[in-house]
């Protein structure tokens, strides 16, 4: 049965690029801003199945790999404190600040914790009211509502070790940011899926009326992207462009409300500095006055110091989608997933770590 | 980082839950979503962010064995047995 339905997709994925060769008449260039859709892509070789005119980019879609220098060094400063334990999903701890990583300082004695939920960080303060129990909240808007729910329960069950290092970001701004970049040409998105759950494919609508991209919600199978690539051509071809949404089964127009409400709640949005893109007006969260003193920033009073990329290493522009991993002199040759240099190659979803899984075989 | 993997609520108290796939049961809370026992959810970073009908939950979970057979993506923590010895 499982070789049966797979049969059926490939011939599905196959027609679908047929329709899309029929359907371009000049170079187009579309842009996926999401991990899991860059290891999708890469896994089914969707690049080699399309029509040689429609040129596929990775966007800046991996939050580790967005996140400052700035804030790694933030969290390496919180880790050299006596009394802090840190506490943060998997992927950060190997990115390098500017002069180690949060891998280092662990093994150097530094208490580092990976949690799985914000809420488990909440319950660890709750165990060890002797330590001052830090969240290292990086991640787009699927993430960003469930760290607020975990800082509103902390306030609730009044855990007074707990805070939050805020390192969000907000999809929808870092697209237009990239299509006001002269170097960067990109004709439409194939927006987030999971981002999208949250924030609605209603979000996308400034970037089609102001912009004139068009914008596709897409799922994460073959079929789904190549449906999602289609819509988008014949949107680029034809000048009408609009949001369309091509995973109806999770994504509704308005998003999650409840989720976006909590979010708010807690969170307001502030300019902020992507790697690789630059401080993009209101693309980032910070705490609300109303919860202040759970900001890490405040409590221990931090400064966030912008600092110089690693000398050679251009994440910057690949995150930008204006160079490709293997215009990069570093990749595959010093930076490798074994001995990362940039995030775009720690991250196991960072592009430059898909092209080396991918690509570099093919 | 976005992922999110489908599971089928098994216990509603407030707004905290069970959740279950694969023989692999968490605590999941709920939050966001008005999903009863019996439901399927996308659960990220321990909450359920959408409730999701049975087919597509169905569809999306056998899509994620074969992605986890062909390497295309790590286990997702969802699907790790939640005493690792680190909360």
């Amino acid at each position: 049965m499982k070789y049966v339905e797979e049969y059926r997709q490939k011939g599905l994925v196959t027609e679908i690029a047929g329709q899309i060769a029929a359907k371009i008449d000049r170079p187009v260039t579309l842009m996926e801003v999401c991990g899991t859709h860059t290891m999708a892509i890469h896994r089914h070789g969707i690049p080699e199945i399309v029509p040689r005119e429609l040129r596929l980019l990775s966007g800046p879609g991996c939050p580790v790999c967005v996140t400052p220098t700035s804030y790694i060094d933030a969290a390496i400063e919180l880790s050299r404190r006596e009394d802090v334990t840190l506490t943060t999903f998997g992927d950060l701890v190997r990115v390098p600040g500017s002069s180690t990583s949060l891998e280092r300082r662990k093994a150097e004695g530094a208490d580092v914790v990976t949690v799985y939920s914000p809420l488990d960080a909440v319950t660890l303060a709750e165990q060890r009211p002797d330590r001052q129990v830090v969240f290292l909240a990086v991640g787009f808007e699927t993430t960003a509502p469930t760290v607020a729910a975990s800082v509103r329960e902390a306030r609730n069950r009044n855990v007074e070790n707990f805070s939050v290092l805020v390192g969000h970001k907000l999809v929808p701004p870092a697209l237009i940011a990239l299509l006001q970049d002269e170097e960067v040409n990109v004709d439409g998105f194939i927006c987030p899926g999971h981002v999208s759950t949250i924030i609605g494919a209603r979000a996308y609508e400034p970037i089609v009326n102001e912009f004139g991209a068009p914008c596709v919600v897409a799922g994460f199978e073959p079929v789904d992207i190549v449906a999602a690539l289609a819509w988008l051509v014949e949107m680029v071809v034809t000048g009408k462009p609009e949001v369309r949404n091509a995973y109806t089964r999770v994504v509704t127009d308005e998003g999650n409300t409840c989720a976006l409400e909590c979010m708010y709640e807690v969170f307001e949005a502030v300019d902020s500095a992507w790697r690789g893109l630059g401080a993009i007006p209101a693309s980032g969260l910070a705490m609300r006055e109303a919860y202040a003193e759970l900001d890490a920033v405040n409590r221990f009073g931090l400064k966030m110091q912008e600092v110089a990329e690693t000398s050679g290493c251009l994440c910057g522009d690949v995150l930008r989608g204006a160079i490709e991993p293997s215009d990069c002199a570093l990749f595959a040759e010093q930076c490798t997933p074994e001995h990362p240099i940039g995030p775009c190659m720690v991250s196991s979803e960072g592009t430059c770590a898909a092209f080396y899984k991918y690509k570099l075989r093919r | 980082m976005c992922l999110a993997v489908p599971m089928k609520v098994v216990k509603r108290e407030g707004e905290r839950g069970v959740v279950e796939l694969e023989g692999v049961s968490r605590d999941v809370a709920l939050h966001f979503v008005d999903a009863q026992v019996g439901e399927y959810v996308l659960i990220h970073a321990g909450f359920a962010i959408q409730k999701i009908d049975e087919q597509s939950a169905l569809d999306t979970i056998q899509l994620f064995r074969e992605m986890l057979a062909a390497g295309a993506i790590e286990q997702p923590e969802e699907l790790q047995p939640e005493d690792r010895g680190s909360p």
